[in-house]
Formats: C-alpha cells, structure tokens, sequence
C-alpha cells in the first residue's frame, strides 16, 4: 500500500491549506475527530490512492471555520462532530443544529462526561 | 410556483432494508429538496472501544452490520496488526480474501432482490434470493454461522476449510453461475426494468468526483476507483480490473453490479486455486500502540478504519467511515428535481445499510 | 418488447415445487460446525474464570466456592471466544440451538465434589 502522510497545522491556518488541497485535485475522504488531550480532528484526503492526513488540535471553546464551502458535502461530517463532540464549527451549510442523530444526551464523546 | 408539500419518507417503508427518515419537499409531485434524518440504529459502538479490550471488541466490529459483517471484522483486524507490525500468513490472507469476495457476492445478490422488489417485480426478487441462499449455505459450513461468522481474528483466521469443501465450492459456484446469468438477464434486457431505471438519477462525471461519491456509484459513472488495485490482502497476487461503465444512471449501476457479481466469482476461482498450504494463525501478544488508516472495498464502496491505541489493552478510538455516509450526498443531489415515484429506486440504487452508517 | 424473459424461469420452478423448508414440522439440518450453543463438561472445569473475563456480553459466570458454571443464554452471542481460551479445554462449540422461551434463561451447572458439603443441583 502505499505511504500515508500526517501533517499537523494550527487551526488559523486551516482554509489556507484547504485550498491548496483542493487546488491540487484531491477528494476528501473523512473527518475524524479524537477526544484524548484535547480534541484532535484529522482531515483525510485522497489523490490517486495516496492518503494525505491534516491534523489540528483544539478544544471545544474555539471556534473553527467549516470547510463546506470548498468541500460541499462535508457539511455531514462537520454536523456530526459539533452534535457528539461538541466542537464549535461555524458557518456549516446546511447547518442541523444537533437535529442529525435525535439522541437525548448532549455530546456523548464530549469532554463533559 | 407550484403547490408545496412535505412528505416524510418515514422510517419504515417496505422498500428500505434499514429506517432512515427523509422529508422530501414536493411540488405537485416533483421533489424539490430532501432533508435527511438519521439516528434510528445509533448504538454507540465507537464509545464501546472504552469498555471491551482489542481483542473483544473483534467480536463486536463485526456486529457492525449483518450485510457487510465479514469486511467489518477484517477492517478492524487489518488495523491492529498493522499497528502492532504483525504479519498474516499466507494461507490465512487467502481464506480470508474468499469469504471476502463470498460476502460481495451475497450482498449483491440481496441488493439485486431489494431492487426488483421496489418495482414491484417480486417474482424476481424471490429468484435473486433463491440464488443466495446458496451462499449462506456456503457460509454456515465453513464458519458456523450465516450471516455473523466470527471467523477473523487479530494474526489470522480462526477456522480452515479443508481442500475438499473448496473443490465442493467451486463446484457450487459453477452451477449458481449459469442460473445466475438467467436471472440477470432478465434484469439487463427485460423492457420494464429499462423503462424504470433508465435515465433516472443522473450522475456526471464531475458531479460524481466533486461529490465524494466512492463504490459502484463513482464506477458507474466513469470514476476508476477500486481499492482492491492496492494489493491488500491477497488481491495482490489474483488478476483483475475495475470495472466501470459511462451511463451514470441507475441501469449502468445495476450492470456495474452485476458484472461484479461474475468479477467475484471469477477472483474466487482464482484463490481455490492457487492457495497454498501452511499456518492459517499466528499468536498475537502484547498490546498495540500507535495510529492507523486502513481502507478496504466492501460491496457498497470505500471504507475508512481509523485506530488509535495508547498501550493498554483499550483502545483510545475506533473509527469507521462507511460507504454509504460518503454517498449521502450524492443521494440528496440526485433526488433534485426527480418525480415521487421514483423515489424509492434512488435511495435504493445507492445500496443504503444504515446499521453501518451511524453505528 | 421483451417482457416474456422470466417465463422459462416460472415454468420451471411451476413444475419444481417449493424451494422452501416447512418449518416447524420439517426442521433444518445443521452442519457440523453450526454455533448453536455453548456446552460444559463440568467435571474437568477448574473455575479459573478465564472465560467469564473474556465474554464480550458477560453472559457466564463462575463461583469457586459453590463451583457453579451458568451461562446467560440469551446474552450469549455464540461466538466461540470462551471455548478457545478454557485452559482445560471443557467448553464446546454444539450445533443445535436454543429452544426459543419466554424470559431469561439461566442454566446453570453444579460440580459435585466429595470434599466439602454442596448438595444442591
């Protein structure tokens, strides 16, 4: 298989190399997010086989630009990380506003728990 | 501006093998928009990973779906040895590389069903069924069980088929191979099913790529993308192509299916044929520690394991993206402007399995 | 037009008969390596308690000093894990399962030993 490279960046800098991704032709594949130290999110993207991973660490009290709109249908994956994780992504089109997965607990993988 | 309505494709539908809820938005009975509802299978299995260690938690990747169980299992499996730098047998790759293309088989053949059922070809759906009975019997002599096999494991498989089941298998195969090709083409040339299927649901070829759409959705409209070009597992060392088709619409996915059906069957042919002999296992001890993306090709397309281990026996996080999450909005786009009846055949050519979507 | 391309397949299966097993009264074979349910030889058990620690559901659960083995069998989702690591190598694998029932079944197994005083069964 062939080699996947990590590449870790301050959230400042995240639509910048977005667009160059882009730019570049590549497709996104996920957006992962961990709750260890931190919230750890991990931007997967992928050109010809080749897996380009964008890592970037935060907490749930920054504010992070969403990437939809470079990136249309990421807007699934954006909404589901803000409902369960709690981080606060803004500008998600469309946005659900914790209406995607009906569950009754707020953040489940969050910090509060 | 016509009159406007909302619908809700409930939950339950007799078209829809698992519940997702969508509000369509019509305008005298072209949909407009849809707005997507889903939750209703959410068990948690990714806050699971606290509470069961690595190797417990084989049992319940598996459990992940009941159509895709196997491809869960190994995906999962595939990760950890990755990080933990174990290396699989060869025999072992190879088995588990047939009950791999069995599934695909299995699985198509139930989507084959499921779409003659929602145009009301049931007679068609029984014969499609029939056919994969045939499979499940395969599958409950070899590992035990039908659908759940619990037969991968962390360094190996757990259980070996002896030479004679593969000679029977093979011989099994060959004879569902000729009604097989009876049945699909009544689904190739049969004037109803064009009449249905022909021409609805549109993807371009730019639409598909700029949409994220992964599996037979992005072949059927040009995009060559097959996983199992990178050679994990035992498909290294087996001969095939992607295969791809320009239509684009719900018929050209159905023929992309379908000639995968046979593509299946061919590359099981192969691995009876030249597996080798030897261990099917190795023991795996100690604990993982590090990070890991593996991706495989389960029936409806690309899937995305994600693993995170800190050395002790829990890991610190599983993630699975499924395909049928990455083709969401592709279903969502293709439902613009199409009339009410076709509605059903959409969400059904995407091959939806919702148990995996929001595990 | 060709609608007619499945009357080969229907005049066939009209003359074949139903593909179908009558069920209940006709029941299905197992084969040998079918996961029905998990069985004990209870005598050679030594109540390590190896596989109540590695059931994913929790289904078994084992008393030294009664030296008692039950299993849930409801819970148990047959997957084979406590027969591969008893050390003793009591538990199996059998091919018939579980009578379906109302409520939770325990079954529960008793080693007799001469040494000291259980008698209950």
């Amino acid at each position: 298989m062939k080699e996947q490279i990590l590449k870790e960046i301050s959230p400042n800098d995240l639509l910048t190399e977005i667009m160059k991704i882009k730019n570049d032709g590549y497709r996104m594949v996920a957006i992962t997010c961990t709750n260890k130290n931190g919230m750890e999110l991990t931007y997967s993207f992928d050109k010809d086989y080749e897996l380009l991973n964008i890592r970037l660490t935060t907490d749930t009290e920054t504010e992070l630009p969403s990437i939809s709109i470079l990136y249309p249908y990421s807007f699934l994956y954006e909404n589901e990380i803000k409902e369960l994780f709690g981080v606060k992504i803004t500008g998600i089109m469309p946005d659900f506003n914790d209406n995607l997965y009906k569950i009754p607990v707020k953040t489940p993988f969050g910090v509060n728990e | 501006m016509g009159n406007r309505t909302i619908v809700p494709f409930g939950p339950q539908h007799p078209v829809l093998p698992e519940p997702i809820h969508l509000d369509l938005v019509l305008e005298d009975e072209t949909v407009v928009e849809a707005i997507p509802r889903i939750g209703y299978i959410h068990r948690g299995l990714e806050k699971l990973v606290e509470k069961r260690d690595y190797q417990q938690y084989c049992y319940v990747a598996e459990r992940i779906c009941g159509i895709c169980s196997f491809m869960h299992g190994m995906g999962y499996c595939m990760s950890i040895e990755r990080i933990m730098d174990v290396e699989v047998p060869e025999r072992g790759e190879f088995l588990r590389t047939i009950w791999a293309e069995l599934s695909r088989l299995h699985s198509h053949l139930l989507w084959l069903g499921l779409l003659a059922d929602a145009f009301g070809f049931e007679s068609l759906f029984m014969q499609s069924w029939k056919l994969r009975e045939q499979v499940l019997d395969i599958f409950e002599e070899t590992t035990g069980g039908r659908v759940i096999f619990s037969v991968c494991d962390i360094g190996g498989v757990r259980k070996d088929i002896s030479s004679e089941m593969l000679m029977k298998i093979k011989t099994v195969l060959t004879e569902m191979e000729k009604e097989l090709k009876e049945t699909t083409s009544v689904f190739i040339n049969d004037t109803t099913v064009k009449l249905r299927t022909k021409g609805v649901g549109v993807l371009t070829k730019q639409m598909a790529f700029d949409l994220g759409a992964v599996g037979p959705m992005a072949r059927a409209s040009g995009i060559e993308m097959d996983m199992r070009t990178q050679g994990y597992s035992a498909y290294g060392k087996l001969d095939f192509k992607p295969i791809t088709n320009d239509g684009g619409d719900c018929y050209a996915r159905t023929r992309v299916r379908i000639k995968e059906m046979f593509q299946s069957i061919n590359l099981i042919r192969q691995c009876i044929d030249i597996i080798p002999g030897g261990e099917i296992n190795v023991k795996v001890k100690g604990t993982p520690n590090g990070e890991q993306f593996i991706r495989l090709e389960q029936p409806r397309g690309e899937v995305v394991y994600y693993t995170k281990a800190n050395g002790t026996k829990f890991l610190d996080r599983v993630r699975v993206r499924t395909p049928t999450f990455a083709n969401l909005p592709a279903l969502l786009e293709t439902l613009k402007n199409c009339s009410l009846a076709d509605v059903p055949i959409l969400i059904l050519t995407i091959d939806p399995c919702i148990s995996c979507t929001e595990r | 037009m060709s609608v007619f391309k499945m009357s080969k397949t229907l005049l066939k299966n009209i003359f074949h008969g139903p593909y179908t097993v009558p069920y209940p009264v006709k029941k299905k074979e197992t084969y040998d390596r079918t996961r029905g349910k998990i069985g004990i030889s209870i005598d050679d058990c030594i109540f390590c308690g190896m596989c109540e620690r590695r059931c994913p559901t929790g289904a078994i659960q084992t008393d030294k000093a009664k030296t008692s083995w039950s299993i849930e069998r409801l819970k148990c989702i047959q997957c084979g894990y406590c027969s591969e690591v008893c050390p003793k190598k009591c538990l199996t694998m059998e091919n018939q399962y579980t009578a379906p029932s109302y409520g939770n079944v325990r079954d529960e197994y008793v080693k007799c030993t001469n040494i000291q005083s259980p008698g209950e069964s």
